[in-house]
């Protein structure tokens, strides 16, 4: 028998990305809500957003290009297949062999570089304003990214997010200074890339203040659901990403040559999601806290934070020469 | 300040068809017009308003009125242009202020600022026969006018790297519509030109063809979140010309809503200021205070902004003693749950690094532009008309002026917060010494041209209104000069220094009324 479990892994796990990313942010919604003493609409409102964005028509701009129509498609495209690299619910993902934590930093840099050329491509004031600000944060964001992760990846000799897990699930388990520098950046790395306050404000109305959000100010109906929902998964995987670098404990770990059915296999699993929604869980009340606490800071003391967010990493890096 | 009257000897006369006679008027030659301004700027006086008036009834050709202000005296000049020759000399080289007050002139009544250096309509849009003047006698207000083919000539910047950003009208939030044309640099805000009058409803026309009693309501419409404040100068300047002395229950009742309507506005603004940095807890917790309070408006007064509860001769309604301890109590319960949030917009070192050094309005430009309210005591400038020409009760309960010089965002939330403190004192010492009484007086309306002025110091600041009497016993001519009126300039010269995101943050910091500004 071909090894058919991999691949029933990949699909559970692609759907799971695609089902919880907006239950994630539901239930992030749904506790900001709560810190600010209000009632909250419920955990299932991204889908009912989703859906009603999928019936709402599609207003297209005069002089939209194929780049503008094209992009909601790559953007949620490629963020969904970042979603099959990063190890969720189990170790053993047949893309995971294929792609690194540094294909995924790629992957993100491309659903960046088009989101920020169809937010020119209409030619209207905000978009171009949203894409200046946007390609600023990214390329501040991206290379402290690939630093911090690159610490955990020391630890483990390896770029593989699966095999990263591996290693420190496996490994006797001790505290590393490296490991903490590498989180505090990957946190506040995670806030700038995902669009959350006090970088970006995901609920502001206000066209001059907005840095994702402006780039995406001309996308209507079907356009604006895919954007939308990819925006929500990329938060998921964000998340997901730091659960498995610093946290994959739980996670399945069965060898991927297990027969399909067996009973393990669905413990493992089963085991896995619930690990999963309770990580989720405790990280969405943690970065509630941040965003009620904070105000978004001005747009130009970003890169202060981003330079903060390197240090950081460098830091981290520096600590496991230096103690390891 | 009238001192200045007797460098003009014969030629000053004075008008004694003007009420308050406190408030005085005097008909000045056209040619000492610009020369009279000037003195009144080494003075150190402020203009308060500049407007025209279509005399045509009186057979007196178009009446151009200066309004000015210092510490707490007010002076009117008026001259006339014959309607042959409807041209006056500009003021604006003087004053500020009188650059839009004389564009609107000329857009609206067709008087033309001879030196005015922006000949671009106001108020008025392009697509307007330029030559129809909606406040002249001869325009039929019933009829509707035909569109033309228009442009806006905006102030152009060029250079590499700047580009224009068109904000509005309409918005993405809920607010009024109006335009910002941004010349930028990145994100260096090079140049902001406002462009209102999206909302211009004809609402000066309006009182001119409606009664007195009606113009009470109208007034209450200019701006809905001072409906009192308007109501109350309107009332005032009608009170004023026909000699009618509302009972004191009745001055104390108008204090009481005045005061409830500045809390609830501050309160509002505040949680909405921190809501544009993206400290939306604020927010949720300065809405939950303004929201009870707003539920007690209509609970005692019938109305949640008690719009048309003033009305010329006294108020509409009056409270119990239950409603008064109601009041009393609600209060209580504002001062604490304010000072708690208090603490945490005090405290919170993101907010404060937002706030502070955004959008500064120096004292020095302030003056400059004779602004008004809290935006001019949060740039040194010390003006609250309840304290320099007080108008009973503010005579006896005096409030606490809070000035600051800073002049950014900051300043104009705290001058924000003291003012609600002081209210909350104020309501507290008002309803303790309210004393008992009728709420009404008899009106009888006012003989034939005659001229009323009254101000009142609403939440967002000087209100003025100057009412004419017409030949058949109703309105001639009611100007009103909402505080938005001089203080929306200043929002241009704030934003110098800031960088594009910031301007919404200054612009709730201002809050400006578009409704009170387009009449």
């Amino acid at each position: 028998m071909i090894e058919l479990y991999p691949f029933l892994i990949e699909a559970i796990q692609i759907l799971i990305v695609l089902l919880f990313a907006p239950l994630f942010v539901g239930w992030i919604r749904m506790l900001k809500c709560w810190f600010q003493g209000r009632t909250s609409a419920g955990l299932f409102q991204p889908y009912r957003d989703i859906v009603k964005l999928f019936h709402k028509d599609v207003i297209l701009a005069e002089n939209a290009s194929w780049l503008f129509r094209f992009t909601p498609y790559l953007v949620f495209g490629v963020t969904v297949l970042a979603g099959g690299i990063i190890p969720i619910l189990s170790l053993s993902l047949p893309f995971a062999t294929v792609a690194d934590v540094i294909a995924i930093v790629a992957l993100f840099a491309i659903v960046r570089f088009f989101t920020a050329l169809a937010g020119m491509d209409i030619g209207t004031a905000f978009g171009g304003m949203g894409s200046s600000r946007e390609m600023m944060i990214g390329s501040l964001a991206e290379p402290a990214m690939l630093m911090a992760i690159f610490t955990v990846s020391l630890i483990s000799q390896t770029t593989s997010l699966s095999n990263m897990a591996d290693m420190l699930i496996h490994k006797e388990f001790i505290l590393r200074p490296s490991m903490a520098f590498a989180l505090l950046a990957f946190v506040l790395i995670s806030l700038a890339e995902t669009g959350r306050i006090p970088v970006d404000n995901p609920a502001t109305h206000l066209e001059l203040t907005m840095i994702h959000e402006a780039m995406i100010l001309e996308y209507s109906g079907r356009h604006l659901a895919l954007i939308e929902w990819a925006g929500m998964i990329k938060l998921f995987l964000f998340t997901t990403i730091g659960i498995a670098s610093f946290f994959p404990w739980g996670i399945s770990t069965l060898p991927s040559n297990a027969a399909i059915g067996g009973l393990g296999n669905l413990i493992s699993i089963s085991a896995g999601i619930i690990f999963l929604i309770l990580k989720l869980g405790f990280l969405g009340i943690g970065l509630i806290l941040i965003e009620t606490g904070l105000a978004k800071m001005r747009i130009f003391r970003v890169p202060e934070f981003l330079g903060g967010a390197f240090l950081l990493s460098t830091l981290g890096m520096l600590s496991y020469f230096i103690l390891e | 300040m009238n001192n200045i009257i007797s460098l003009f000897g014969n030629e000053a006369r004075k008008d004694n068809s003007q009420y308050p006679a406190t408030v005085t008027l005097y008909q000045i030659p056209k040619e000492r017009f610009t020369e009279a301004a000037k003195s009144m700027k080494t003075s150190g006086a402020r203009l308060v308003a500049e407007w025209a008036v279509d005399e045509t009834p009186f057979g007196r050709g178009f009446g151009i009125y200066a309004c000015y202000a210092k510490d707490s005296e007010y002076l009117i000049l008026k001259t006339y242009t014959p309607l042959e020759d409807p041209t006056f000399p500009s003021l604006t080289k003087k004053f500020v202020p009188a650059y839009r007050f004389e564009r609107q002139m000329r857009s609206l009544m067709g008087v033309v600022p001879l030196g005015h250096p922006d000949s671009r309509p106001w108020i008025k849009h392009e697509d307007w026969q330029e030559d129809v003047y909606p406040l002249r006698k001869s325009f039929d207000a019933s009829k509707s006018i035909s569109r033309v083919k228009g442009e806006y000539q905006w102030i152009k910047a060029e250079g590499e790297g700047v580009y224009e950003i068109p904000v509005g009208p309409v918005h993405a939030g809920i607010i009024e519509p109006g335009h910002f044309r941004f010349q930028a640099v990145g994100e260096d805000i090079l140049n902001l030109e406002e462009k209102l009058g999206y909302v211009h409803k004809g609402i000066e026309k309006r009182f001119e063809s409606i009664s007195w009693k009606e113009g009470a309501r109208l007034a209450g419409r200019v701006s809905g979140d001072s409906t009192v404040a308007h109501a109350i100068a309107y009332c005032m300047s009608i009170e004023s010309m026909t000699g009618c002395n509302p009972t004191k229950r009745a001055l104390w009742l108008r204090a009481l809503m005045l005061e409830r309507e500045r809390i609830a506005n501050h309160l509002g603004d505040i949680g909405a200021i921190c809501n544009d940095v993206a400290f939306a807890f604020l927010l949720y917790q300065f809405s939950i205070l303004k929201e009870k309070l707003l539920r007690t408006n209509y609970k005692l007064f019938g109305h949640r902004f008690m719009m048309d509860k003033i009305i010329p001769g006294g108020v509409a309604v009056d409270i119990n003693s239950d409603a008064k301890n109601e009041i009393l109590s609600e209060m209580d319960w504002l001062t604490n749950e304010l000072e708690r949030l208090v603490i945490i917009y005090d405290e919170n070192s993101s907010l404060d690094d937002r706030l502070r050094d955004t959008g500064v309005l120096t004292t020095e430009k302030a003056k400059e532009l004779s602004v008004v309210g809290f935006v001019a005591r949060a740039s040194g400038q010390g003006i609250d008309c309840r304290i320099q020409s007080p108008f009973s009760p503010y005579d006896h309960i005096i409030p606490k002026m809070t000035v600051l010089n800073s002049g950014d965002a900051h300043a104009r939330v705290w001058v924000r917060i003291e003012e609600v403190r002081d209210s909350i004192r104020l309501i507290r010492e008002i309803l303790n010494s309210l004393p008992d009484g009728k709420i009404t007086e008899s009106l009888t309306p006012p003989s034939t041209d005659k001229s009323g002025f009254a101000v009142v110091e609403g939440w967002r600041g000087e209100i003025v209104y100057w009412i004419q009497s017409g030949l058949k016993g109703g309105i001639n001519r009611c100007m009103v000069r909402d505080p938005s009126s001089v203080n929306w300039i200043a929002l241009e010269e704030a934003i110098h220094g800031n960088i594009v995101p910031d301007f919404p943050l200054c612009n709730k910091s201002f809050n400006q009324s578009y409704s009170g500004h387009d009449l």
